[in-house]
């Protein structure tokens, strides 16, 4: 086990390393002078010699790269042009309503999306099965923002039992009460990626089914619901668990649609906004704390993995 | 005693393929149920058992064990059934055949609690693994079926279907899979346990050799039907079944200078696509107009040997 935890945080750091690079490397690939790149051709010479002079840009470009994870190490990911203050800061001010809509939505992919794929497989063919199966195709193909428009239109601003758009922290009035602004988007948000893993649950669960040793457990004489508890639902959920870390990168990019669309003070709308204002030490700051993250959940995925498969270990 | 009668094992809105399998299996005794791919013995097996896969069904006929009707109970509804016989089966592939993510004490442990649900389920298993000689038992319990050779898990596998003491064991090609060593090792201990705990063995493979140094008597199946029953040493000396014959007439002969080996003309029939009359006679060289068309009779040989043919290969054989 601490073999394998060593191995597979090794491997996370090296993805770091060479996605700090490309971050760091974007900015200069953009044609032109990237202070104008972000100043714009309006700026005044002495704003031009300033942003050079505070992003080192007179140095060699290993030479700012390692200035720049050297800073990033520290806590330090520069400043935000737009907003002038540190983009730590422009991220932190993001990242409660970015983490509780992930969390929520998280939560109801996975309440929505394993138990109905597990009914459905049970019931393969049935009505039942049918219908959940066509809504899930459904609810698969239907892009997020479309989902998040028609439930602002239905249950905003026709019956108006929910918000539709903005958050209030719930640290100020309101308290947890202020969930029920997140409740339209995360569902709006979870839709489609429910909808894929109830379809994976679903697959996995009628491959692990045909196993020779699903067969051997009937034989056994115990009960139908202990052979599915037991022998095929833990098998299946292998699959689930290692698609929950490409949920979580669908999640990322499908969130910034879904909090511009609710106008929620997330990470994702202060990207479309800062790529908007050119504001690139924010983008740059945002990406990279981005891919930490997905390396972190995905390091847990692998994890809760090699705990529910004893042979992964010896791969 | 397990008595089957006449079984039809039929695809759903398809073609039968088992088409009317009858015998009886004494305890103590091992039957082993000969015949190629296709043939219909596997099926045959989980017809028994209980265990058909979706889409076929146990149309005709009548499985008793020990007077109980067994016919269309699964595993588990005859575990809660009063006084009704129990039956266990040991499938081809142990590689595949045990959960991988669940330890082996936890998978046999599972079958004793079904079976004996007031006794303490860990030493039971330990004494299963005993009677199927795994060495080291005690350690073996607590590894993943990834951690053993094929024959230790085929060992499992025998350990987890003599949980439920039964009164039949199937072993649907068990050693197929395994070394040749490993083979006659596992061989060995069926014979020994069948022996031991007076209990029936219905032995499934297509390998002659396996069937001349295990079992008590034989029957051969082709395209859904026994062609031939009798005991093993009649069936080696003088086969009733032109198809019997032609199937030992494949058997390597140290003795002989052709270096190529006999085969049968032709494929065995599909099940879609089965002759009229006897369904070996475009392969036989005995067929006439007779053999191509209505019933096919039951002749009988000595010492209880029958067959399914109008020409059998021995002349004293009556209908």
């Amino acid at each position: 086990m601490g073999r394998y935890f060593l191995k597979r945080t090794g491997a996370a750091i090296i993805t770091l390393i060479a996605a700090s690079i490309i971050i760091f490397g974007f900015i200069h690939l953009i044609p032109g002078d990237p202070v104008y790149v972000m100043l714009g051709d309006g700026a005044t010479p002495e704003q031009v010699a300033l942003l050079r002079d505070r992003l080192g840009l007179d140095e060699p470009l290993v030479v700012q790269y390692l200035i720049w994870v050297g800073n990033a190490l520290q806590g330090d990911l520069g400043q935000s042009i737009f907003f002038e203050t540190p983009v730590t800061q422009v991220i932190r001010e993001g990242a409660e309503t970015s983490i509780l809509l992930a969390t929520i939505t998280m939560i109801w992919i996975v309440v929505i999306g394993v138990p109905i794929g597990i009914l459905s497989a049970i019931r393969q063919g049935s009505w039942i099965d049918q219908g959940l199966s066509g809504l899930a195709m459904l609810m698969a193909s239907v892009p997020t923002f479309w989902v998040g428009l028609y439930l602002i239109l239905i249950f905003a601003a026709g019956l108006g039992w929910f918000p539709s758009s903005g958050y209030p922290s719930i640290f100020e009035e309101g308290g947890l009460s202020n969930l029920r602004y997140l409740l339209l988007p995360s569902i709006a948000l979870a839709a489609p990626n429910a909808a894929l893993i109830l379809r994976l649950t679903r697959a996995s669960m009628l491959d692990v089914a045909r196993e020779d040793y699903v067969r051997t457990a009937r034989a056994k004489g115990i009960r139908p619901y202990r052979v599915v508890l037991r022998h095929i639902l833990r098998n299946a959920l292998l699959a689930v668990v290692s698609a929950f870390g490409f949920t979580f990168a669908a999640l990322i990019s499908e969130a910034v649609v879904t909090e511009t669309v609710f106008a929620l003070p997330g990470i994702g709308r202060t990207v479309v906004q800062s790529i908007m204002r050119r504001d690139y030490p924010v983008i740059q700051g945002v990406i990279l704390i981005t891919v930490c993250l997905y390396l972190v959940i995905n390091l847990l995925v692998d994890l809760s993995y090699r705990l529910l498969d004893p042979r992964v270990e010896l791969e | 005693m397990l008595n089957v009668d006449d079984i039809v094992v039929s695809v759903q809105g398809g073609p039968d393929i088992v088409r009317g399998v009858s015998f009886r299996i004494e305890p103590g005794e091992i039957l082993g149920l000969v015949g190629e791919s296709g043939s219909g013995k596997s099926m045959t097996s989980l017809a028994l058992m209980g265990l058909l896969p979706p889409g076929l069904a146990l149309t005709g006929g009548r499985v008793t064990l020990d007077g109980a009707d067994i016919t269309h109970l699964a595993p588990h509804q005859r575990v809660r059934r009063e006084g009704c016989g129990k039956m266990a089966m040991v499938f081809q592939e142990p590689m595949t055949s045990l959960n991988p993510v669940l330890r082996i004490a936890e998978q046999i442990e599972e079958a004793v609690r079904v079976h004996d649900p007031d006794i303490d389920p860990g030493p039971r298993a330990r004494e299963l693994l005993d009677m199927v000689r795994i060495p080291d038992a005690a350690h073996q319990l607590r590894a993943f079926p990834h951690e053993l050779s094929g024959g230790m898990r085929q060992r499992v596998m025998i350990a987890i279907a003599l949980a439920c003491r039964p009164q039949v064991l199937i072993a649907d090609e068990p050693t197929t899979a395994l070394d040749v060593t490993v083979q006659l090792q596992v061989l060995g201990l069926i014979r020994d346990l069948c022996d031991r705990l007076d209990m029936g063995v219905l032995f499934i493979t297509h390998d002659l050799g396996v069937v001349a140094q295990l079992v008590d008597r034989v029957a051969v199946m082709y395209a859904g039907k026994l062609v031939e029953t009798a005991d093993v040493g009649p069936l080696f000396r003088a086969p009733l079944h032109p198809y019997t014959g032609a199937l030992m007439a494949c058997l390597p002969d140290p003795e002989s200078d052709d270096p190529l080996l006999a085969t049968i003309p032709g494929s065995a029939p599909r099940p879609i696509a089965i002759p009229p009359g006897c369904p070996f006679s475009p392969r036989c060289a005995r067929a006439t107009d007779l053999c191509r068309s209505g019933p096919v009779p039951l002749v009988h040989g000595a010492a209880g040997q029958t067959a399914l043919c109008h020409f059998p290969l021995t002349e004293r054989a009556t209908a």
